[in-house]
């Protein structure tokens, strides 16, 4: 799946790109794309490395576990393929926190980790499992209930109240969210006929 | 108030972790290492990923696609920028937010354009990019309706931010 995208965004961009006669700019792009990742992976680096390594402590001072036992029962409705005990319920849960509090880069980590886990019972390693979809659908929702960088982007611009938007920030988020996962309940259902 | 969570998080969980005797600076190295190890092993799909999208759309294609709908949008009173955003949103972030901070300038945040890009760049995330990042840190490359279910969500997302700052604000 992932292939697909990545050929069609190649191909489709660089032919797109010679037909408006920008070959330059094509040459440029290929030259130079593989920096703009790299900053992109120094940026998270840090991030990561302490992030990771935060909660490792909060697992070890079983902190985490506290907090995705306040979850759990929500989280179980959702993932009734995961044991109830299962690691990545609180990996899952401080990504969605992280996302929801607007901390993009934060949840990265957690979310990570949480597929790592899922990753580890697995029968079948090259496919995803179901937990992993509903967790994906969950994460690409982006739950987000304070938008900090477009209410920081507002400020900046000038807006006399740059947090109206969060009220039907969080609507529009649960519509696409509660959607995506009816669209995944009932792909899982007719699955299991 | 937002400045606040991260160093209440982070206090926290330090506190706690004092407070139960763990030793937190091993404990804290040991994760770390793992965030490293994590980093280089999503390095080869991160630089994959991100000069794919720069090719894709820096070729331009979307606004060329969606310059056949400009006048059917002019004439609803959209301006023709905010579609590629809402196109390019669940593809990259940073792209969809420079397209928005050019709205702002352009028409201001407390314009309908304004709080509709502003919504939109709310209402979701960047679900290609998420999703490729996740499944190939794991390298699972069968991943069924994964992309299906989170473009359907971005999608009723999307018309939902549209129709929600249209009854807020319209």
């Amino acid at each position: 799946m992932v292939t697909y995208i990545w050929v069609f965004f190649v191909i489709v961009g660089s032919f797109f790109t010679i037909f408006t006669g920008n070959v330059e700019a094509l040459n440029n792009e290929i030259l130079k794309g593989g920096a703009d990742g790299l900053k992109l992976l120094s940026e998270m680096l840090p991030l990561l490395v302490l992030w990771t390594g935060i909660m490792q402590v909060a697992e070890d001072s079983k902190i985490l576990e506290l907090f995705s036992n306040l979850v759990r029962p929500f989280l179980c409705k959702l993932f009734p393929s995961l044991p109830k005990n299962h690691p990545a319920l609180g990996y899952i849960a401080s990504n969605i926190c992280a996302n929801a509090l607007g901390l993009g880069s934060a949840a990265t980590p957690f979310g990570l980790k949480a597929m790592e886990c899922l990753q580890e019972d697995n029968p079948c390693k090259d496919t995803a499992t179901e937990a992993m979809i509903t967790f994906l659908v969950l994460n690409t929702g982006g739950v987000t209930i304070v938008p900090t960088t477009v209410i920081a982007l507002r400020l900046m611009h000038g807006s006399a109240n740059p947090s109206e938007i969060i009220i039907t920030s969080i609507l529009a988020t649960l519509c696409s969210n509660v959607s995506g996962l009816i669209y995944d309940y009932f792909k899982r259902r007719k699955k299991h006929g | 108030m937002a400045n606040f969570l991260v160093p209440i998080f982070v206090l926290g969980i330090i506190l706690y972790a004092f407070k139960q005797k763990v030793n937190i600076y091993e404990s804290f190295l040991v994760g770390a290492k793992d965030g490293l190890v994590t980093t280089f092993k999503i390095a080869p799909a991160v630089i994959a990923m991100v000069f794919a999208t720069n090719i894709f759309l820096n070729s331009h294609f979307l606004d060329f696609v969606f310059s056949y709908f400009t006048p059917f949008l002019e004439a609803v009173g959209i301006p023709n920028s905010i579609l590629p955003m809402a196109m390019v949103r669940p593809i990259s972030g940073t792209a969809s937010l420079a397209i928005m901070s050019n709205i702002f300038e352009l028409y201001g945040p407390d314009s309908f354009v304004g709080r509709l890009a502003s919504n939109l760049q709310g209402c979701t995330d960047t679900t290609i990019y998420v999703l490729a990042l996740y499944f190939s840190s794991i390298k699972v490359t069968k991943t069924k309706h994964a992309l299906s279910a989170g473009l359907f969500a971005d999608f009723v997302g999307i018309v939902a931010a549209f129709i929600i700052t249209f009854l807020f604000f319209g």
